[in-house]
């Protein structure tokens, strides 16, 4: 996978919660090979921010641009391009492990029971492959989901607070993922208190202040 | 890798659904269980008498069938809404209204289809001459496909509403008073002896155009709701 060519710029946007102005006139750019942290306290518009570059909130105004094109307009080609992981893992409960991945990350891409159990593999939940995911701890859950993320080849990573839940072989578990990913000219923008990858040359930091 | 084609992706939506309702039949044959439950309690309410039931029969069947076509339209979309999976519908760069009506169209099969294999049934009950059967099946074929994608409407926009239920009702019934009016005619025309074709027609008729342009508003709708 090469993503060459690629960039992500946000001008100057503005966002409103109900009645709070919460950002305001946020810019910054990603090239590949970067990691744009975002940090700051809670009720910042961390999330928010996240959730308007992915297009599930509308900014007020300014501009998000995507390989020299604005988004307004070519969204169903960027949404092919954008890998989002949420707050939500956007599971099943009754669906087990292999199912939710079928069905969701084989909306993207056509996907091979092998693809599937390569990426299980891969996050380390294999063996739970065939359980409900109602029945995987909240970790297991946050694994499978970032199963989901690497099935949908997506160039540029929005990831919200990816390490929730996650022990400490799952939080080097994401540092190696987005390091990988990075290096592969891919671009990943991410939500985090916690220490995440603060030692890496690709990292770059976005403070939002209240 | 190879994206996927839209069809394959409305595919496998419906499959998910189907395979969810299996693993959940007790939330799926409630409906089913209403309709029949409420058209048994009439001969017991009124008379036992077939001739005086026949005469309400047709309207009787298709109350009940868009009642219970109703009880099930609430939970549509909520569960997707509020487990985030809609969230990564709507992200993956596939055309969200296809995938949404893949979605109504499987809770059509799982709802709408066992209401209208059971009408000859509990028609029958209530004195509908075996010579309405026809029309009465083809008359709620069209209008439970109507209602589902109607509801799919209404339920994609009250889905961020708590107890959105009475509001889904209310946005939902007025639209589909059309669909009882002219269901009950056809059934009526039929046992009076006529050509029930009119309302039939007119029935076909809202059913291709709630599907054309059910999809648009169901995505439109679901955008605004996820915002949330």
């Amino acid at each position: 996978m090469a993503f060459d060519g690629a960039l992500f710029e946000a001008r100057a946007i503005n966002a409103w919660r109900g009645d709070r102005h919460i950002l305001r006139d946020v810019s910054f750019s990603v090239r590949p090979g970067e990691f744009l942290k975002v940090t700051g306290p809670n009720g910042v518009g961390k999330t928010t921010l996240l959730r308007v570059v992915c297009g599930l909130l509308p900014a007020e105004n300014g501009d998000l641009i995507w390989r020299g094109k604005s988004i307004r307009g070519n969204r169903d080609e960027f949404n092919t391009e954008l890998g989002y992981l949420g707050h939500l893992n956007s599971l099943k409960a009754d669906l087990t492990a292999r199912e939710n991945l079928r069905f969701l990350a084989g909306l993207r891409q056509h996907l091979t029971a092998a693809d599937v159990d390569a990426m299980l593999d891969r996050v380390g939940i294999l063996s739970r492959g065939d359980l409900p995911a109602r029945s995987l701890s909240a970790g297991q859950k946050r694994r499978l989901s970032l199963a989901r993320l690497l099935l949908a080849d997506a160039s540029l990573w929005i990831l919200d607070e990816p390490v929730t839940n996650l022990d400490i072989a799952g939080i080097r578990l994401v540092e190696e993922l987005i390091v990988q990913h990075v290096e592969q000219g891919g671009m990943a923008i991410a939500a985090a208190h916690q220490r995440l990858l603060d030692d890496a040359p690709c990292l770059r930091r976005l403070e939002l202040e209240p | 890798m190879i994206r996927t084609p839209t069809t394959e992706a409305a595919k496998l939506i419906f499959k998910r659904d189907l395979t969810l309702a299996w693993r959940r039949w007790d939330e799926v044959t409630q409906p089913l269980i209403f309709y029949v439950v409420v058209t048994t309690m009439f001969p017991l309410a009124t008379t036992p008498d077939l001739s005086a039931l026949r005469v309400i029969s047709g309207g009787v069947v298709w109350v009940a069938a868009l009642l219970a076509s109703l009880l099930a339209l609430e939970a549509l979309f909520r569960a997707d809404v509020e487990d985030g999976t809609m969230e990564q519908w709507v992200l993956s760069g596939q055309p969200l209204g296809w995938l949404l009506l893949a979605k109504v169209a499987a809770h059509w099969v799982l709802t709408g289809l066992p209401l209208v294999i059971m009408s000859p049934i509990v028609g029958t009950g209530l004195g509908l001459p075996v010579d309405a059967w026809g029309v009465l099946m083809l008359s709620l074929l069209l209008g439970t496909g109507t209602l589902s994608v109607l509801g799919g409407i209404g339920a994609a926009l009250t889905v961020g509403v708590r107890r959105g239920s009475v509001l889904l009702s209310l946005l939902v019934l007025p639209l589909a008073m059309p669909l009882l009016i002219f269901g009950a005619r056809a059934v009526g025309m039929q046992m009076d002896g006529d050509s029930p074709a009119g309302p039939l027609q007119l029935l076909a008729a809202i059913f291709f155009m709630a599907l054309s342009l059910g999809p648009i508003a169901m995505s439109a709708a679901i955008r605004i709701s996820v915002e949330n």
